[in-house]
């Protein structure tokens, strides 16, 4: 989904030296769940580059040593630190799912806006589902 | 102009590449390719994330004499940085439009990510070694 200056209010695109007004779209154009669902896959691809980053610290905390785990894993203890957590591995199972979702779409088929929305709320629908299975297999504790 | 090898030239052969990103396809196939990788290997290391998660160090160890998990860790890390490398690159391609920030910042965002993903790697290999000889 690209798009070109976004800004509230009045809005406004910036080219070269001139600031020229935009034409409302977002506080207009009425919301279809297509376009909540592609925002989300956004969202989420950019919010698991952190968990990128927390796998490669995890590593290092590993390497280091014991002690450097014991830490770490007490840092993450408290209740409030693994709902980020968890928050993060449903942003992991959305863009997944809705992933293949936009792999199907590569080889053409599901086009139909009809189709797309039923297939966006099972994305939504099965990552939630996954989201919950995980936790079931968890060794985490979460209490 | 005097005799040039583009008057040889099929049309379309003058025009190729000379868009402003010269090439757009291999990115769009990278992302795929990158994308169904991660797909299995993606469930694979949420699954493993959440059942070593709060484990002991010792447990720990054990995962990682693994050589199988120890591959798998990293193909997940270079299909994993490289996927999201191509995906932040559309970001600030949307975003960012002042020219100068644009290129530093897809510049400065694609070495950092080089980066962690070789550290990554390293420490995999790292911690293979010391599992599989020590425990």
């Amino acid at each position: 989904m690209s798009s070109s200056q976004q800004s509230e209010g009045t809005g406004s695109v910036k080219a070269g030296a001139q600031s020229r007004p935009l034409s409302p779209h977002l506080q207009i154009y009425r919301w279809q769940w297509t376009m909540l669902y592609s925002i989300m896959h956004r969202a989420s691809g950019i919010a698991l580059v952190a968990a990128l980053v927390l796998i490669v610290v995890w590593l290092m905390v590993l390497a280091y040593g014991i002690g450097a785990y014991h830490a770490f894993n007490d840092f993450f203890a408290p209740f409030y630190l693994k709902i980020p957590l968890v928050a993060l591995s449903w942003c992991g199972s959305y863009h997944l799912l809705n992933g293949v979702r936009h792999l199907v779409w590569d080889i053409g088929f599901g086009f139909e806006l009809a189709h797309a929305r039923i297939s966006g709320h099972t994305v939504m629908a099965g990552s939630v589902l996954l989201t919950g299975l995980l936790l079931l297999g968890t060794n985490l504790s979460l209490s | 102009m005097s005799a040039h090898h583009s008057q040889y030239q099929s049309a379309i052969a003058r025009v190729r590449g000379k868009g402003s990103a010269r090439s757009g396809t291999m990115h769009w196939w990278w992302q795929r390719l990158t994308a169904i990788a991660l797909i299995p290997l993606g469930l694979w290391v949420m699954i493993q994330a959440f059942r070593i998660a709060g484990a002991s160090y010792s447990e720990l160890m054990l995962w990682f004499s693994s050589s199988v998990n120890a591959i798998l860790l990293g193909a997940f890390l270079i299909a994993g940085f490289y996927h999201a490398m191509l995906g932040l690159q559309v970001v600030l391609e949307d975003y960012v439009h002042t020219p100068w920030v644009k290129l530093v910042s897809l510049i400065a965002v694609k070495l950092v990510g080089i980066l962690l993903c070789m550290t990554g790697l390293f420490l995999i290999i790292r911690l293979v070694i010391a599992a599989q000889s020590g425990g």
